[in-house]
């Protein structure tokens, strides 16, 4: 999923300081399993944003509201009517939900929260990152543990000399994406794999090739056609 | 404001410092009626927006009362507890507020002089602190 973290209350309190009336806007996906985002994070953001506003002697509403999912236009609409009522809103969602907000209504559009990495939780509370997003996936080589996303340096051909007791150089909390690559590779009893090299990679797949889209011819038809039987 | 008496929301547990209050009551120790309590399952249950929302609505001062470490009826809902509160302690501080106006405190059921004994230390320092902001300006909601 897409982590992220809500952003100190203080540069939030910049963004809608000119604002009497504004809307916080949360998601029901990733930003809620994260617990950045979700209804219960509007709940706290909202009510903080009320008692600072009193505490400012500022006049200040606050509308709460959580959407099925913020990247998508079909439920952005929902909030026309809210937004219509609104100075500003300021969104709990990742960057991709707060775009689609901001690309439907013509009123200020604030984050509210930093989006992070795509990451797994690892315990109640801990996510850490395990993916790129690379798109040219190569789990499949690296015994389903990736060193695009959890090597410091996206190595793909074995550690750096950083690698010390199966720990990255850069903190002694960082694993070694290598060392657990070569660990698993001899669980699964194929080490020999380790031994093929991989090219170089092509990282226009990455973003390196400019903003990325997924054309789905059949899906996309499919609306066309809906749109043109409406 | 020597004359302030303050609104106090007491979030407390049902099997530990609720049971505390009630023995405190019936002892006849007595302890400050600002404090209102709200009885819950266990303290796990009272999360961060409880305690926001009680002071949003004019509480100048909500503390949670759970049961002693390792005694959570529950497991470990009065450490979740606790971490809410030192969650919203914090929040208090970026928002201008006295951290001090949020409070957790430990009770087993027995304990109902220490119960009385907490509840009086805590009207003090809100007292002592004087009105918080909401509920000078929206009034007493609890």
């Amino acid at each position: 999923m897409i982590t992220a973290e809500q952003k100190p209350l203080q540069e939030i309190f910049g963004y809608i300081a000119p604002y009497e009336k504004i809307l916080v806007v949360g998601c029901n996906e990733c930003v809620t399993v994260c617990a950045a985002g979700g209804r219960k994070e509007v709940g706290l953001l909202s009510s903080a944003l009320r008692l600072h506003s009193v505490k400012a002697g500022k006049k200040l509403e606050v509308l709460e509201h959580t959407l099925e999912r913020q990247c998508d236009p079909e439920y952005v609409d929902q909030l026309k009517e809210l937004a219509g009522q609104v100075d500003a809103i300021v969104s709990l969602a990742c960057g991709c939900g707060i775009q689609t907000v901001a690309a439907q209504y013509a009123i200020p559009v604030f984050p509210g929260v930093n989006t992070k990495f795509m990451g797994a939780s690892e315990s109640q509370g801990i996510w850490a990152e395990r993916c790129m997003g690379c798109g040219d996936c190569m789990l499949g080589v690296t015994g389903g543990i990736c060193p695009v996303a959890r090597c410091s340096k996206s190595l793909m051909n074995g550690p750096c000399g950083g690698n010390s007791s199966g720990k990255c150089e850069i903190s002694e909390d960082v694993d070694c994406a290598w060392q657990l690559i070569w660990n698993r590779l001899v669980e699964l009893g194929i080490q020999d794999r380790y031994e093929e090299l991989v090219a170089a990679k092509d990282w226009r797949p990455a973003g390196g090739g400019g903003p990325r889209k997924i054309i789905r011819e059949d899906l996309a038809a499919s609306k066309i056609i809906t749109e043109d039987m409406a | 404001m020597s004359n302030f008496e303050p609104e106090i929301v007491a979030f407390c547990c049902h099997y530990c410092a609720y049971t505390a209050a009630d023995m405190a009551g019936t002892r006849r120790i007595s302890y400050p009626s600002n404090v209102k309590i709200i009885r819950v399952p266990c303290t796990g249950k009272v999360d961060a927006i409880h305690l926001m929302k009680a002071l949003e609505k004019g509480a100048d001062g909500v503390y949670v009362a759970g049961c002693l470490d390792g005694d959570c009826h529950f497991k470990n809902g009065n450490l979740r507890a606790t971490a809410h509160v030192e969650k919203i302690k914090k929040v208090l501080e970026d928002l201008g507020w006295e951290p001090e106006r949020v409070a957790m405190m430990y009770f087993s059921a027995g304990m109902g002089e220490q119960f009385a004994q907490g509840a009086k230390e805590f009207t003090e320092k809100i007292k002592s602190l004087g009105p918080s902001p909401a509920s000078q300006t929206v009034g007493k909601a609890v």
